[in-house]
């Protein structure tokens, strides 16, 4: 038996230290050990994007990092997207446009479009598919995905 | 964009509020089934066959139960013996006896991936390591994975039990064809000899799968007062109640299931698979056992759509009038009898009027997963191959493929060629409304540039939904309802109650409930949930009504037959209060006020839609471009239109990606060899262009507000669109689906070299 590693992060904003298997991945363990279930475990091999957050603000699916290496990162979940109660512009935009059905992908798609908004903040329909094709939704076809991501983007760029 | 209402008459319906479980969706804190912790909580895991076919000549667990952390191992041997038993589950009958042999396999497997044995221990890690403990021997079989192959008399025969039903004769041998339908109208034989032109054509589709994004996931706890709970993802929580208590042989009061959010279904996510195996995991440890599927698993254990074999024959006069078709399909059923050749035998001819029809359907039994429904199960395939035929009879008789279309839709009066004869339906406005469009009257230049176009129907079941609605001290009211939401029915089940009250959507809060909290409520399927359960909540918002207009007369002291209601204002004489103004009053004066009611719609209802189809391409790689697409589609009356638009769009990508890339890959071993997400290859945002929609409206008869149900009929016109399309751009005829880039590639060079 190989023994625990402890492993301190920041999680959305918040120090934390944990207890993981050195083969425990980063989803396995913001689900099971710090109990933040919003990253979703879809394939377990990186081609479906539910389980995307920021490392260092870069978007990873968290089921292909192990957890020993998000030792000194810093981790932004779907949880931490929302600031103090309030939504972020992406999720307002993907409410008020039905960017979502069955919402398991949604997660994902929220924190993707930020690593993209951050680094881009007025993205063409044609980037914006590029950043999101790792990410898979079925039952949406992208249409208002992509539109609310677009609207978003207008939101904040006229907020600031 | 909505044709064809009157927008006014209505308040809620046809706006567009915020879905109600919205906020939680977008925040990561909804419930969906792997994000259920329990105290105790162990975990269980499936061992399952390595072999597409082969008999179990043992099994032998012992070693598994002595492994770390094991708590309990479960094999077929742990379920209850089933003989033949049938139970109805609304949206089809199932075999008690072939459903349990699919949980875990007896004497035989039946397919890679068939479930065998099952552990449960303190950590899921553990449970897999002591999987490997589990000693199987078994004697491999010969495995047949091709519909055509496993209807010769020398296949491998899967059951040595089944004969061919055929309208009630049974076959004298065994064989791997359950069930053979045959429907007839007219007289095909003179109905051909009027055709001038005649086009007859063969078709083949592989198998697709649903491709939810959330695995399968169920968690069980037996507890020690004997009652069983299960939280699970699915699409009918008093289905899953009902096959795992009749699985168990226990009675359904025993068992309560309570739904958390699904990660998308289509179809896939009615039959169980996990929810008894815990269950029998759980009483044997008498901890709660949460199992999940691996990606893996749902890929070759669940239930994909069929593969198909089809041949359709197609007679027209010259002057464009359909006289007679003629359909043999044979569908795959997976490994167990049961599969959706019946739907679509019925839907083949759907669309015209065919004054002569035969259809001849075959349900053929072999070594893949047990079929289930993907989403107007059975429907596309046939679609495919009546549409393709149109294409070819319109471009023969040198008509528009639409005009050729509207001088043969089906429309009321039409009747089926399995019997029905259709009331009020909404083909011919849809071909109209995509006939004026902006997209089908623009050009599209270019090399290597098609269009195409294909009709679809789907039926809307009806079936039994349940709702109770409790009015608040604030005049909110809260709606508990049975149907499990997958695509936003909340919002539209909730938006028809708050109609029906006259008061705002937002005042509505709708929950999803489990079973011991509401009247049983048939499956999120069939496109029924905002037809029947919102017929449900309709006389839930009269039954308020009634009783708020008797305490209203109380209130005011006036004769109750003076009270009246119009847009949420109740009024006697020179009394007058809306909706919650007259709540929070009642509320001090009686008891509360509760609104329950029970559906069961007969019958169906039918909708129809059309798509646009514009592609690219590429004669270097044979890949296929979507460059543009159009859904059309008759919705009845809109609830809430960003939800139907949705629908349609979500539809009509799943079909595209049916179409150009999904394929069940299967190796001479019986084996499927793309069984992941990198592989098997859904569309990804960057496949496919924005889905415009046009939502249609001619009211459903049969509705309080004219509902027709959306969710099915958008996946049915696709693959014939798309294969019209490449047509169109290439002059190649596609019928061997999917058009994936090698398939086409070589489609395109034999042509170039013909």
């Amino acid at each position: 038996m190989t023994k625990k590693v402890q492993v301190s992060a920041t999680v959305n904003g918040e120090t934390v230290d944990f207890l993981c298997e050195p083969w425990q991945s980063l989803l396995d363990v913001l689900r099971e050990e710090l109990h933040l279930t919003g990253a979703k475990e879809g394939c377990n091999n990186g081609n479906c994007g539910a389980c995307s957050v920021l490392l260092d603000g870069a978007p990873v699916n968290s089921c292909l990092v192990l957890a020993v290496e998000a030792e000194g990162a810093e981790i932004t979940t779907v949880e931490g997207i929302a600031q103090n109660g309030q939504l972020h512009p992406l999720q307002q935009c993907f409410l008020e446009g039905a960017a979502l059905q069955c919402g398991i992908c949604t997660p994902g798609f929220l924190v993707t479009a930020k690593a993209l908004l951050d680094q881009n903040p007025n993205p063409t329909e044609e980037q914006i598919r590029f950043e999101l094709a790792g990410n898979l939704c079925r039952c949406t076809g992208y249409d208002k995905i992509i539109k609310a991501v677009l609207a978003a983007a207008k939101n904040l760029q006229e907020a600031n | 964009m909505a044709a064809g209402s009157d927008q006014k008459k209505y308040k809620v319906i046809g706006t567009r509020p915020i879905r109600p479980d919205g906020a939680d969706k977008v925040t990561g804190r909804a419930i969906y089934g792997a994000d259920v912790q329990l105290s105790g909580l162990v975990h269980g895991k499936i061992l399952r066959s390595p072999h597409a076919h082969a008999k179990i000549k043992s099994v032998d667990v012992s070693a598994a139960l002595q492994a770390a952390g094991v708590l309990a191992v479960v094999t077929g041997a742990d379920f209850p013996e089933l003989k033949d038993k049938i139970a109805q589950l609304g949206e089809g009958a199932v075999n008690l006896a072939y459903l349990s042999g699919n949980l875990l396999a007896r004497d035989k497997v039946l397919y890679k991936g068939h479930a065998v044995a099952a552990v449960a221990a303190r950590t899921a890690n553990q449970a897999e390591e002591a999987l490997k403990k589990i000693r199987v021997e078994y004697e491999p079989l010969p495995a047949v994975t091709w519909v055509l192959d496993a209807m010769q008399d020398d296949a491998p025969l899967l059951h040595d039990d089944i004969h061919t039903d055929s309208m009630g004769n049974q076959s004298e041998k065994p064989s791997n064809i359950s069930t053979h339908l045959h429907f007839e109208t007219g007289d095909v034989g003179q109905g051909f000899k009027q055709a001038d032109v005649v086009i007859e054509r063969e078709f083949k589709t592989a198998s697709v799968h649903q491709g939810y994004i959330e695995p399968h996931v169920a968690t069980a706890l037996w507890n020690t007062d004997g009652r069983l709970k299960i939280w699970t993802s699915t699409q009918g929580s008093f289905t899953a109640r009902q096959q795992t208590a009749e699985l168990l042989q226990i009675p359904v009061s025993q068992v309560t299931v309570v739904p958390c959010e699904i990660g998308g279904g289509f179809g896939g996510k009615i039959s169980v698979y996990l929810e008894p195996v815990a269950a029998l995991l759980s009483r044997k440890c008498g901890r709660p056992v949460k199992m999940t599927m691996t990606r893996e698993a749902c890929f070759e254990a669940t239930g994909p759509t069929p593969g198909s074999y089809m041949r359709v024959k197609i007679g027209a006069t010259k002057e464009g009038k359909i006289v007679a078709g003629e359909a043999y399909l044979a569908y795959d059923a997976g490994a167990y009898p049961g599969g959706m050749i019946g739907p679509g035998c019925m839907c083949v001819f759907s669309c015209y009027e065919f004054p002569n029809a035969v259809v001849d359907g075959y349900d053929v039994m072999l070594n893949k997963p047990k079929t289930q429904a993907y989403r107007a199960p059975g429907a596309t395939h046939a679609a495919l191959a009546c549409e393709t035929i149109i294409d070819e009879l319109a471009e023969k008789l040198k008509l528009d493929p639409i005009e050729f279309r509207l001088m043969n839709a089906a429309q009321e009066g039409t009747r089926r060629v399995d019997g029905p004869v259709y009331p009020r339906v909404g083909l011919i406005e849809c071909l109209e409304a995509a006939k004026a469009s902006e997209h089908y009257q623009s050009s599209l230049k270019g090399p290597n540039r098609g269009r195409g176009v294909a009709a679809g129907f789907w039926f809307n079941i009806g079936l039994k939904s349940a709702a109770t609605a409790n009015v608040n001290a604030d005049g909110c009211v809260t709606l508990l309802e049975g149907s499990t939401d997958i695509g936003g029915s909340r919002a539209s089940i909730a938006m028809q109650l708050a109609e029906t009250l006259g008061i705002a959507a937002e005042d509505v809060h709708p929950a999803v409930v489990d079973t011991d909290s509401v009247g049983y409520t048939d499956v999120t399927g069939g496109s029924r949930v905002t037809f029947a359960t919102g017929m449900a909540v309709y006389q839930v918002g009269r039954k308020i009504r009634a009783q708020m207009m008797e305490r209203a007369a109380e209130l005011w002291e006036v004769d109750a037959a003076s009270v009246s209601e119009a847009d949420g204002v109740y009024s006697s004489g020179e009394h007058s209060l809306p909706f919650k103004e007259l709540a929070v009053k009642l509320h001090e004066i009686g008891g509360p006020i509760v609104g329950s009611a029970s559906v069961n719609p007969q019958g169906s209802s039918n909708g129809f839609g059309v798509q646009i189809a514009d592609v690219e391409v590429d004669p270097e790689t044979g890949k296929v471009s979507v460059l543009r697409y159009t859904v059309i589609q008759d919705a009845g009356q809109a609830i809430h239109p960003s939800y139907v638009e949705g629908q349609m769009q979500g539809g009509a990508v799943q079909g595209i990606g049916w179409a150009l890339n999904e394929e069940y890959f299967y190796g001479d071993d019986g084996q499927m060899k793309n069984a992941s997400f990198l592989d098997y290859r859904m569309p990804t945002a960057l496949d496919v262009p924005m889905i415009e929609t046009i939502i249609v409206e001619v009211p459903n008869p049969e509705h309080p507000f004219g509902v027709r149900g959306v969710g099915e009929t958008p996946i049915v016109p696709p693959v014939a669109a798309m294969a019209n399309a490449v047509y169109a751009a290439t002059g190649v005829r596609m019928r061997d689906i999917p058009m994936s880039p090698p398939k086409l590639w070589k489609a395109l060079a034999e042509k170039e070299s013909s």
